[in-house]
């Protein structure tokens, strides 16, 4: 999977070092933003209030 | 630069040697280079699965345990300074202490923004957003203090019941092991400061409700002391208990005076 990610990118290896670690920034701050807080809740060490309400 | 005679004798002494390391033989199917066996590709395709998996993993701890507290300390601070920008103004003077009666509250709708609580226990700098309610999505998350529904207002006789987590999101109560008795848990709200005093701590399970109660311990009885009770997650790292701090209103202070010489005095330090 990597090696097929690293071979579709253009250019000499030190640009797609550079393109390698743009993607790496992109994907965790989509995971960050928008995958870790909508599955958090569904954690079992994040069922911390009793059922009261 | 080089004559022509010198390049091409270069040339030939390379395709020469490259020549030479050309195997004559037919190529074993070993070493780099090769074409790997379907089965091989299958294995190292599974290896950069579960690789992939632990780097998922160990990146939700990293937001789980640190980013969340940075956007959460971020929130709380910009709802802060816009929940002060909408009180009436309060001069940065030492007031009297008031004991009469505290002026009444409303109580407000469910994450609503009421109030902010102040520990000079935990630094000047330590302020927080009071939201009504305790959901995680709506308050706790964001909030980052939320406030028992249908239990007193600030300042009320009853228990004013405050929820917060120890860690995470934030972390409004993290310190909470620190107070003792005597120490001051500071509520602003629109209408007045409020100057609890800590009388005492416990650690409960998290299904005794009773310590939220209008008198803590004793859900039945009726209410005659101005309380305050924070609570949050115990131990670190776990939620399998809560630990526990009440407080007794000591004096509050009409927001037109000043503000209690606690913040003052933290202030001109």
């Amino acid at each position: 999977m990597y090696g097929w990610i690293w071979r579709q990118m253009p250019g000499p290896a030190w640009l797609r070092a550079v393109e390698s670690a743009a993607l790496v920034l992109v994907v965790v701050a989509v995971l960050f933003t928008w995958v870790f807080p909508a599955i958090a809740p569904y954690l079992p060490f994040n069922d911390q209030t009793v059922g009261e309400n | 630069m080089a004559p022509p005679e010198a390049v091409a004798v270069t040339e030939q002494a390379q395709r020469g040697s490259a020549r030479g390391r050309t195997p004559t033989t037919r190529r074993r199917n070993t070493g780099p280079g090769r074409p790997a066996s379907p089965a091989a590709r299958m294995v190292g395709g599974l290896g950069e699965l579960f690789i992939t998996l632990g780097v998922l993993l160990g990146l939700f701890v990293v937001w789980q345990l640190w980013w969340t507290d940075v956007e959460g300390t971020r929130a709380a601070a910009s709802i802060v300074s816009q929940f002060e920008e909408s009180l009436p103004d309060s001069p940065e003077v030492a007031a009297t202490p008031q004991q009469g009666d505290p002026p009444a509250e409303v109580a407000v709708g469910n994450a609503q923004r009421f109030g902010t609580l102040l520990v000079p226990d935990w630094g000047p700098g330590y302020k927080v957003p009071i939201a009504e309610g305790v959901g995680r999505s709506d308050v706790l998350d964001v909030g980052p203090v939320g406030h028992y529904p249908s239990t007193a207002m600030p300042g009320q006789v009853g228990n004013f019941a405050l929820a917060g987590h120890r860690q995470t999101y934030g972390k409004p109560f993290f310190a909470i092991d620190t107070l003792s008795p005597g120490e001051a848990l500071i509520v602003q709200t629109a209408a007045a400061w409020y100057v609890y005093r800590v009388t005492g701590t416990e650690i409960v399970s998290p299904d005794d409700v009773g310590v939220v109660a209008a008198v803590p311990g004793d859900p039945a009885a009726s209410p005659t002391e101005r309380m305050i009770t924070l609570t949050t997650c115990h131990p670190l790292w776990s939620t399998a208990e809560r630990y526990v701090v009440h407080g007794v209103l000591d004096y509050w202070v009409d927001r037109a005076d000043g503000r209690p010489a606690e913040l003052v005095d933290a202030g001109e330090a």
